[in-house]
C-alpha cells in the first residue's frame, strides 16, 4: 500500500508543517511577510522535490534533484553564459527593441487616420491571438541559423500586442484634456508628446510587459528549427538527446531567471514612468 | 459595411504587399535559372509569371498557399497522413484536452486563492513566476519524461497546453470571484446564507464575464502549446511545420500556418458564442 509508506508520511508531514507555518505567517501584516510567505512556499517545494526524488530513488534521467541542477549550474557557468548571450541578449533583446519600436512608430504613424486604425485594430487583435511561433521555421529559412533569424521571430511576435496596446493607449486621453491642449493652441506633435503619449504609457507598458515573455519564448523556440551550436534552445534539445536532464533544467532555471529579471526591469521602468497612474499609487 | 471597409482595406494592403514581396524574394531564383539557360534575363513584365508559381518558392504567393491548403484538406481522405484534416484533428484534440485540464486547475486554484489568505500569499507569486519560465522550452524535456512514465503523446501535449492556459484563468477567476460588491455580500449575510450558497449563487455567477474573457486568452494559448509540443511528435500541425522546414517545403509550412490561424480564430469565436449564450441565459448580456 502506497498510503502506509513511511517515506510518504514524512513528506506529507513536512508539507503540512510548512503549510501550517505559512498560514500562521500570513496572518501577520508586516512588510517582510509579503516576501517570507512566497519564499517559504518555494523552499518547501524545493525540499519536497529533493527529498521525494532521493527517498523514492527516482531515475535521474526523469527528474534530477535540485541539488544536481544547482551543482551543474555552478560547473557550467561559461556554457550557460554563452547560451544566454546568444539567445537572450542577441536574439531576444534586439528583436524586442526592434519590434516594440516598430509597433509604437506604426501606431503613431496611423494615428492620424481613423480609417486605418479601424482596419488595423481588429486585424492586429486577431493576429495577436494567432500561434505566431509557427512562423519560426520560415524566418529561420530566410535569415539563416544565427541570431538574426531569432530576432526576426521575436520582432513578429512582440509587434502586434504592443501595436494593439499603443493604439488603445493613444485613445486614452480624455476629450477635456485634449480640448485644454487645443485652447493652448498646441500643435499636433505638442499634444502628442505632452499629453497623449504620457497618457498612453500605462497601456504601452502593458504591451511591453506581455512582450517580454513572448520575446524569450520566441527566441528559444526559433532555435528548435535550426541554430549554431550555441544558444539555450539548441542546448536544451541537444542535452535532452544526450540524456543530461540536469543541464536542461539548468538552462530552464537560467531562462526563468533572465525572463523574471527582464520583466522586473520593464515593470520598474513602468513604475518610474507612470508614477502618476492610480495603479502605481499603492 | 462601414465597419468592414477599413478591415477589408487593410487586408487588401497585406495581400498586395505579400504579392510584391513574393515577386521580389523569388526573383533571384528566376534570374539564376535564366542565367543557367544562358537566356536573356527576364524583364519586369515577365517576372510575376516566373515568380508567383514556383515549385519551391522562398515566399509562396497567397494563391499557392490557398491552393495547397485546399488540396491537403479537401483533396485527400481525412485518414491519410498527408491530410491536413488529420493533423488538425490531432492538434485540436490535444488543445481541447489541455485546455480542459488547465481551466479546471485554474478555477480550483482561483477558488483556493479567494478563500485562503495563506494560499493567496504563497501560490499567487509563484503562479506569476511560473509564466516567466518559458515552458515551451521545457517541451522536449517533458516529452522524454512523459514517455518514460508511459504517457501517450496526447497527454504530453495536453500537459503543456494546460500549463499555458491555466494562468489566464487563475488571474481572471480571482478577479471575477472577488467582483461582487460588499453590498451584495452583506445582503447574503443578512439572509444568513451559508458559505456554499454565497459561492454558488453570488460569487460564481458574477465571475462569468471574467471567466470567459480568460477562456478566450487561454484557448489561444492552449493551441500554441499544442503546436509547440508537436515539434517533438509524429503528427499534428506542429509536426507538419517541422517537416516542412526540414524538407524546404515552404508552401506546406504556410498552409499549416494558415490552418492553425483558422483554428485559433474558430476556437476563440466558439468561446465567444458560448459566452454570449451563457450570459444571455443568466440575464447578464451587455
Amino acid at each position: 500500500m502506497m498510503v502506509l509508506d513511511p517515506r510518504l508520511w514524512c513528506l506529507l508531514a513536512f508539507w503540512a508543517g510548512a503549510w501550517l507555518l505559512n498560514s500562521e505567517l500570513s496572518k501577520g501584516r508586516a512588510a517582510w511577510v509579503r516576501y517570507a510567505v512566497p519564499l517559504m512556499f518555494g523552499v518547501t517545494v524545493l525540499v519536497l522535490w529533493q527529498a521525494g526524488v532521493t527517498a523514492y530513488g527516482v531515475n535521474k534521467i526523469i527528474l534530477p534533484p535540485p541539488s544536481d541542477v544547482a551543482a551543474r549550474m555552478a560547473r557550467s557557468v561559461p556554457t550557460l553564459w554563452a547560451d544566454l548571450v546568444q539567445t537572450f541578449f542577441k536574439g531576444a533583446l534586439s528583436g524586442y527593441a526592434i519590434g516594440c519600436a516598430a509597433a509604437v512608430s506604426t501606431a503613431i504613424a496611423i494615428d492620424r487616420s481613423p480609417f486605418l486604425q479601424a482596419g488595423l485594430l481588429p486585424v492586429g487583435n486577431f493576429v495577436a491571438a494567432l500561434p505566431i511561433v509557427g512562423i519560426a521555421p520560415i524566418l529561420v529559412m530566410w535569415f539563416g541559423f544565427d541570431w538574426q533569424s531569432k530576432a526576426a521571430v521575436v520582432v513578429v511576435m512582440v509587434f502586434f500586442p504592443v501595436l494593439v496596446n499603443t493604439i488603445a493607449g493613444l485613445a486614452a486621453s480624455e476629450v477635456m484634456q485634449r480640448d485644454l491642449m487645443a485652447t493652448y493652441s498646441a500643435s499636433y506633435w505638442q499634444t502628442l508628446f505632452k499629453l497623449r503619449l504620457p497618457a498612453a504609457m500605462p497601456f504601452i507598458f502593458n504591451g511591453l510587459k506581455i512582450a517580454t515573455t513572448l520575446a524569450l519564448i520566441g527566441a528559444i523556440v526559433a532555435e528548435f528549427f535550426g541554430s549554431p551550436i550555441v544558444g539555450m534552445g539548441f542546448r536544451i534539445v541537444a542535452e535532452v538527446g544526450r540524456s543530461n536532464p540536469d543541464m536542461v533544467w539548468a538552462e530552464i532555471a537560467v531562462a526563468a531567471l533572465a525572463g523574471s529579471a527582464f520583466y522586473g526591469l520593464v515593470a520598474l521602468i513602468e513604475k518610474r514612468v507612470t508614477f502618476w497612474h492610480p495603479s502605481q499609487r499603492n | 459595411m462601414r465597419k468592414f471597409l477599413p478591415i477589408l482595406t487593410v487586408l487588401l494592403i497585406i495581400v498586395a504587399v505579400w504579392y510584391a514581396a513574393a515577386v521580389w524574394m523569388n526573383a533571384p531564383w528566376a534570374y539564376d535559372q535564366a542565367a543557367r539557360a544562358e537566356a536573356a534575363a527576364p524583364t519586369w513584365a515577365e517576372l510575376p509569371g516566373l515568380t508567383l508559381n514556383q515549385d519551391r518558392p522562398v515566399l509562396p504567393s497567397p494563391h499557392q498557399v490557398i491552393a495547397e491548403l485546399a488540396r491537403s484538406t479537401f483533396g485527400l481522405p481525412p485518414s491519410s497522413k498527408k491530410s491536413l484534416v488529420y493533423h488538425a484533428w490531432v492538434t485540436i484534440s490535444g488543445t481541447l484536452l489541455g485546455f480542459a485540464m488547465g481551466t479546471t486547475l485554474g478555477v480550483l486554484l482561483a477558488v483556493g486563492i479567494v478563500y485562503s489568505r495563506s494560499m493567496e500569499m504563497s501560490v499567487l507569486p509563484w503562479a506569476i513566476a511560473s509564466q516567466m519560465v518559458p515552458i515551451i522550452a521545457l517541451a522536449p524535456m517533458l516529452a522524454v519524461v512523459m514517455h518514460a512514465v508511459g504517457a501517450t503523446p496526447l497527454m504530453t501535449k495536453a500537459v503543456i497546453s494546460a500549463y499555458l492556459s491555466f494562468f489566464p484563468v487563475v488571474v481572471g477567476m480571482v478577479k471575477g470571484l472577488r467582483s461582487p460588491e460588499v453590498m451584495q455580500l452583506d445582503l447574503l449575510q443578512t439572509y444568513a446564507a451559508p458559505g456554499g450558497a454565497v459561492f454558488w449563487k453570488l460569487r460564481l455567477p458574477s465571475s462569468m464575464p471574467y471567466f470567459f474573457a480568460s477562456v478566450k486568452v487561454g484557448i489561444a494559448a492552449s493551441l500554441v502549446g499544442a503546436i509547440v509540443a508537436e515539434l517533438n511528435q509524429q503528427a499534428g500541425l506542429g509536426a507538419r511545420l517541422l517537416q516542412g522546414s526540414y524538407y524546404g517545403q515552404t508552401t506546406q509550412i504556410w498552409a499549416a500556418l494558415f490552418l492553425s490561424a483558422i483554428l485559433a480564430a474558430v476556437l476563440v469565436m466558439l468561446a465567444g458564442r458560448i459566452e454570449a449564450w451563457v450570459l444571455l441565459r443568466m440575464g447578464m448580456a451587455r
